[in-house]
């Protein structure tokens, strides 16, 4: 015979979702975690940093001429990113002419100028404007721009003889002189 | 200009065929006098003419209606659906900055050009990445942006109404079936009760 201290209550079965729903479940959560966290992984990166190598990148300038980074391993490389709209790029625009007049007969430095979420009419007529000669290619997609993940425009970066990235300027340059220091160090 | 100059000389050549030459006669009070016309001279002409009007046909550039300039209305419309790229979370339709000014402009030159709307956004999509749209692009692993949250806040209800209704069932006077706390009563038991309580009541009077 029973007693009231013996009698326990009747436990209600508690219904469990199907296993592959439980599964399922978390699948679907960790890919969204793994989504946040590249996410943040690249968000927290940081512009890229000297000695580390630069991958190679195509340009395709405003005359049609297509320009692989790759094909000038072995050359000082100095990438220039600008815009029309940029006030503080026409302060830099002749000296950087200027000093492309003085490397480009030693044929061991690389001009590269990059239009930085430019429209093309503008960007000819900056071009043109300030007597630019060396070769300018619009950044397509921003792809060259996230890359080196700047922070705005003007922007240079020198890529040395073995791809490595030696030099960065974030702002105009203010003189020639400026910019050859910058160059000269990187050159044999 | 060339074409008419083409087309008149052809025209005097022609008549100069049709009615002949001018000649002068000594004597003859009228100087200028048509000699008989040739029909050399006529065909020439005839195909002089024919030849310029090809020409004609060929040099000039057909006359096409011209688009009417797309309003700041329209220019907007598609601008706000876009952000700045410069500035951070400004819509491209609010945006002062030059760099905006110059994005809106070709925005005006593509719809004057004919583009609809979503070939202007894949325009500005190849050329300046997806980040310039307000949406992402519903591609790739963007999807699921659009797919895991409403996944999360239908299991999350869904997970908040089985609790909710869990908890309702264990509140005593719910309208929830009851529980059960006691087996049915043993009669036995309950009779042998009653008699120790009779007897105890007795014992104390």
């Amino acid at each position: 015979m029973t007693t009231p201290d013996e009698i326990q209550p009747i436990p209600e079965e508690k219904k469990l979702p199907p296993p592959w729903v439980v599964g399922l479940a978390f699948i679907l959560l960790l890919g969204f975690l793994v989504l946040i966290g590249m996410g943040l992984r690249r968000t927290q990166m940081g512009p890229i940093v000297i000695g580390q190598k630069v991958p190679a990148f195509t340009l395709t300038t405003f005359d049609g001429q297509v320009v692989n980074t790759a094909d000038y391993l072995g050359k000082v490389i100095l990438v220039n990113f600008w815009a029309s709209w940029c006030k503080p790029c026409e302060q830099e625009a002749f000296e950087l002419e200027a000093a492309w007049q003085l490397y480009q007969p030693r044929g061991d430095v690389i001009f590269l100028g990059v239009g930085y979420v430019d429209t093309e009419p503008e960007a000819l007529a900056f071009l043109h404007q300030f007597g630019i000669t060396y070769p300018n290619g619009a950044d397509v997609g921003t792809r060259v721009s996230q890359m080196f993940r700047i922070q705005g425009v003007p922007e240079t970066y020198i890529i040395d003889q073995e791809g490595r990235l030696a030099y960065v300027k974030k702002g105009p340059f203010l003189s020639l002189s400026e910019i050859q220091n910058a160059v000269d160090q990187r050159l044999p | 200009m060339m074409g008419k100059g083409c087309w008149m000389s052809s025209f005097r050549l022609m008549d100069k065929a049709v009615k002949g030459p001018m000649i002068s006669e000594p004597g003859n009070e009228r100087p200028f006098q048509r000699a008989a016309p040739g029909k050399l001279t006529a065909m020439v002409a005839w195909v002089v003419m024919v030849g310029s009007l090809i020409l004609f046909g060929l040099v000039t550039s057909p006359v096409a209606a011209q688009r009417p300039t797309p309003s700041d209305d329209e220019v907007n419309r598609l601008a706000k659906e876009m952000y700045c790229p410069v500035c951070e979370n400004v819509p491209l339709d609010m945006c002062p900055t030059q760099a905006c000014a110059q994005w809106r402009a070709l925005i005006r030159q593509k719809i004057g050009e004919g583009l609809s709307d979503a070939e202007i956004k894949e325009y500005f999509v190849l050329q300046y990445g997806d980040r310039v749209l307000s949406e992402p692009p519903r591609r790739g692993f963007n999807w699921l942006i659009y797919i895991l949250p409403p996944v999360f806040f239908i299991g999350g209800a869904v997970i908040v109404l089985n609790v909710m209704r869990t908890m309702r069932k264990n509140v005593p006077g719910t309208d929830g079936p009851e529980k059960d706390f006691l087996p049915p009563p043993d009669e036995v038991y309950l009779t042998r009760l009653e008699e120790e309580l009779k007897r105890r009541q007795e014992n104390d009077y």
